[in-house]
């Protein structure tokens, strides 16, 4: 069940990027072009995400456990600090430059974009250099 | 500021964005976890690379394939939207350098900061997103109107 569960979730995911459009890095970046052609269609997907995902957090605080009987785990930490911060602006700089985040990407990565190659490829290449180079040093 | 309103997509994003948080609350609500991309993409690299087992990965792993074949699932018949990108190899790979280490240092993106954290209500994630987007707003803009 827990396997069903995983795999549905993430193919609704998907099919969500793909019909908001936000699986395209064009339509992204051209909701990042404050100052050329706005598209605003990103905030309409956060919205509608949000609004559903208000309603699942309420539900999970009450709830305790999921349906496969494990408990449900809200993140806990609350530092606002200089990673976190620093950590978005990164982000922030190479979703301007491509236009990808790590679930479009991967959509595209399926559907067979070679560029999805080249950035994935990339992100896992940077996730591990924080991991293992970055994050070690910044915490001596 | 203009607004390209033939290009935008009101109707179809909002439907698009509550599918997506449908997934969410099913991943929440079904396995009591988050579903942040970039924390379960990371996950399972750990897991993959350090040669640990891969079962308890397993529900992460199923999550991202379903991510990978949502392009063929799509409706039968309708053509896809279109998708492309404006930059070279260099800065696709710039670019995914530069969100693999943020990600991993602000411990989220679009979904687990974005969606999850505002979702709920966490001020964290509120400070994470307006910084990733003032950055993503100014790398646009600079590189569209000043370059």
């Amino acid at each position: 069940m827990t396997h069903v569960i995983a795999l549905l979730s993430g193919i609704v995911f998907g099919l969500g990027l793909i019909l908001s459009g936000m699986a395209n890095p064009a339509k992204v970046k051209n909701f990042l072009d404050l100052a050329g052609a706005w598209d605003p269609s990103l905030v309409m997907v956060m919205a509608g995400a949000i609004a559903v995902g208000l309603v699942a957090f309420a539900v999970a605080r009450r709830q305790g456990r999921a349906w496969v009987g494990a408990p449900i785990e809200l993140p806990v930490n609350r530092t606002i600090d200089a990673r976190l911060i620093g950590g978005g602006l990164l982000f922030g700089i190479g979703w301007g430059i491509a236009g990808f985040c790590p679930g479009p990407a991967l959509v595209a990565l399926g559907r067979g974009m070679p560029e999805a190659a080249w950035f994935v490829g990339a992100m896992l290449v940077g996730m591990l250099l924080h991991d293992r180079v970055i994050a070690p040093r910044l915490s001596r | 500021m203009s607004i390209d309103w033939i290009s935008f997509t009101p109707w179809m994003s909002l439907a698009g964005g509550l599918l997506i948080g449908l997934a969410t609350a099913i991943y929440l609500l079904g396995l009591g976890r988050i579903a942040g991309v970039a924390g379960l993409v990371a996950t399972s690299l750990a897991a993959l690379i350090g040669g640990r087992s891969l079962r308890p990965e397993l529900p992460r792993l199923l999550f991202l394939l379903g991510l990978l074949v949502a392009p063929w699932l799509w409706w039968i018949g309708e053509p896809q939207p279109a998708a492309s990108v404006d930059v070279g190899t260099g800065g696709l790979v710039a670019a995914g350098l530069l969100v693999g280490v943020g990600v991993r240092m602000a411990n989220g993106c679009t979904s687990g900061h974005g969606i999850c954290g505002l979702s709920r209500l966490s001020l964290r994630s509120l400070v994470n997103v307006l910084a990733f987007m003032g950055a993503g707003f100014a790398t646009v803009f600079v590189l569209r109107h000043v370059v």
